[in-house]
């Protein structure tokens, strides 16, 4: 059994500018990421005939949301013969596996997948202000959380990660070897946010924020978009560069979508996907060259590891003691670009880009020297999550 | 008890209102599905273990142990000042039945997975909310 037997695959990639308050809006970034997408794929955008985003234009924080798929496609004045956003999927690349279906099922040929954000630039205007001024009531998922000051993911994650340190023996100096090697790759990343070095004693000495997270634990609000071109494999002869293949996918959520309900609290969603992507493929964790997996917060990533099948259930800590594991010239590299801890939070699909970059081999100097054919990209967590094995064959 | 005030409150629902207003008759109430007696919280429309569409409120203990825990420190509400603590307390009616909340009158440093608790009600405006104390020794 194949992911959509094989016929989906990934042809280009784009990012726009990325920085701090950088002061353009989030329609502006998508179109700059979608430009230099359709280009990197040597595609035209009358050859653009699906579009895919995620979340679409859901009234979450500002910034959330830079553009919609409306947006994209009025600007551009695509033709399209399909398009999909949505926020109920699984994770933030839940509608890149849909624009995957759709071009092996035949509903479009190439499809604009894209998120954007401008969550820098709309936090330095008052996000955190309009969170509590207003104090409306908490309705909907938040309901049962605000009341009692569970205000962030930060929180809601923390919970988990407490746990799982209780169970395992896991300890923040093992996490923060993970955090200091994603900073280690930025500095080699001349899009990263944060390129300065790294120390054990910095990452521990920093304020805390919700123990045992601490600000470096927490992803870097950022503006930027990332564009990904998904195309049916018969529609790519002649492009620019080999077709990467979407080889394996997961979506699976096996229990309730709440964050505190969850039978094993020292597993996610991702342990669901994970699973259901291997069933989709010939390969095994011990064939992946290297992965890009979510740190929305520094736990997350552990999760994905242990999901995934680089470590034993329990055994992160262990995993994470032997750098040779995970460095940029290690077995198993993690992101090579220094994760959203490091490079800034592009929400998701930061890790696709940087996947394909590697795979192509244009990743410049953060480039893992040996040869790479086989990514795994993991993103999400907590009660969402999704997960893709991107394979370039050529 | 930890002032509540500065929190946001939640929007009462039809499904909810038997957990948000038990706390002024001092119970705790939960869903619970009326064929196969599961716990289930937050509520739903139906049971998610046998499906059956019969649930309604029953009465809780009160008790539980945490199951997890974290210690604010960021000031997400400027109101409802750092530190507290977050916890998941697991009920003990059912292994798995947790509500996330907040625990009061609790030493931050003592606080440990296991650790037994018991709900305390905080009253503002229409609705009291569970909170959870440290069950004296």
């Amino acid at each position: 059994m194949t992911f959509v037997e094989n016929r989906a695959v990934i042809s280009g990639v784009g990012q726009s500018q990325i920085g701090r308050r950088i002061g353009r809006t989030g329609i502006d970034l998508a179109l700059e990421a979608a430009e230099r997408a359709v280009a990197h794929a040597g595609l035209s955008f009358d050859d653009i005939d699906g579009v895919a985003s995620y979340p679409g234009p859901v009234a979450a924080e500002a910034g959330f949301v830079g553009a919609a798929t409306h947006d994209v496609r009025d600007a551009f004045g695509l033709r399209t013969t399909w398009h999909v956003s949505g926020v109920e999927t699984s994770g933030q690349i839940g509608t890149l596996l849909d624009a995957a279906a759709a071009v092996a099922s035949g509903r479009a040929t190439h499809v604009l997948c894209f998120r954007s954000v401008w969550e820098a630039t709309a936090q330095a205007a008052g996000r955190a202000a309009a969170l509590t001024s207003k104090m409306s009531r908490a309705s909907g998922h938040s309901e049962f959380r605000m009341p009692f000051g569970a205000a962030s993911p930060a929180n809601w994650i923390a919970m988990y990660a407490q746990r799982y340190m209780h169970e395992f023996g896991l300890t923040r100096e093992q996490i923060g070897k993970l955090v200091i090697n994603s900073r280690t790759n930025a500095a080699l990343n001349p899009n990263a946010i944060y390129r300065d070095p790294m120390t054990m004693e910095d990452y521990l000495n920093a304020r805390m924020v919700s123990w045992p997270f601490g600000l470096f634990d927490c992803d870097i609000p950022a503006d930027g978009a990332t564009a990904v071109i998904v195309s049916r494999r018969e529609a790519t002869s002649g492009l620019a560069r080999p077709p990467i293949t979407i080889e394996g996918a997961g979506a699976a959520l096996y229990e309730r979508h709440t964050w505190d309900q969850r039978t094993d609290l020292t597993t996610m969603a991702s342990h669901d996907v994970a699973a259901s992507m291997w069933k989709t493929t010939r390969f095994t964790a011990a064939d992946v060259d290297f992965a890009t997996l979510y740190d929305g917060f520094s736990y997350l990533t552990t999760q994905w590891i242990e999901a995934l099948g680089f470590a034993e259930h329990g055994k992160v800590g262990q995993f994470l003691d032997d750098e040779d594991n995970y460095r940029l010239d290690g077995r198993l590299p993690i992101n090579p670009h220094g994760g959203q801890l490091s490079a800034g939070r592009l929400h998701g699909y930061g890790f696709l880009h940087e996947a394909c970059v590697q795979l192509w081999r244009e990743a410049g100097e953060r480039q893992i020297a040996k040869d790479v054919e086989l990514a795994a990209v993991g993103v999400g967590g907590g009660p969402e999550a999704g997960c893709m094995l991107l394979h370039l064959t050529d | 008890m930890a002032q509540a005030e500065g929190r946001m409150l939640p929007e009462v629902t039809p499904d909810s209102r038997a957990f948000w207003t038990g706390g002024f008759d001092g119970e705790l109430r939960i869903n619970r599905c009326q064929a196969c007696r599961q716990w289930i919280h937050p509520p739903v429309g139906a049971c998610w273990k046998c499906r059956s569409r019969d649930v309604a409120p029953e009465v809780a203990s009160g008790r539980g142990t945490i199951a997890a825990y974290t210690i604010n420190q960021h000031p997400w509400f400027p109101a409802f000042p750092p530190p507290y603590v977050v916890a998941l307390v697991e009920l003990e009616e059912q292994p798995g039945l947790r509500l996330t909340t907040c625990l009061v009158d609790v030493d931050i440093d003592a606080v440990e997975v296991g650790m037994a608790v018991e709900v305390v009600f905080d009253v503002q405006d229409d609705v009291a909310l569970p909170l959870f104390r440290a069950v004296a020794a």
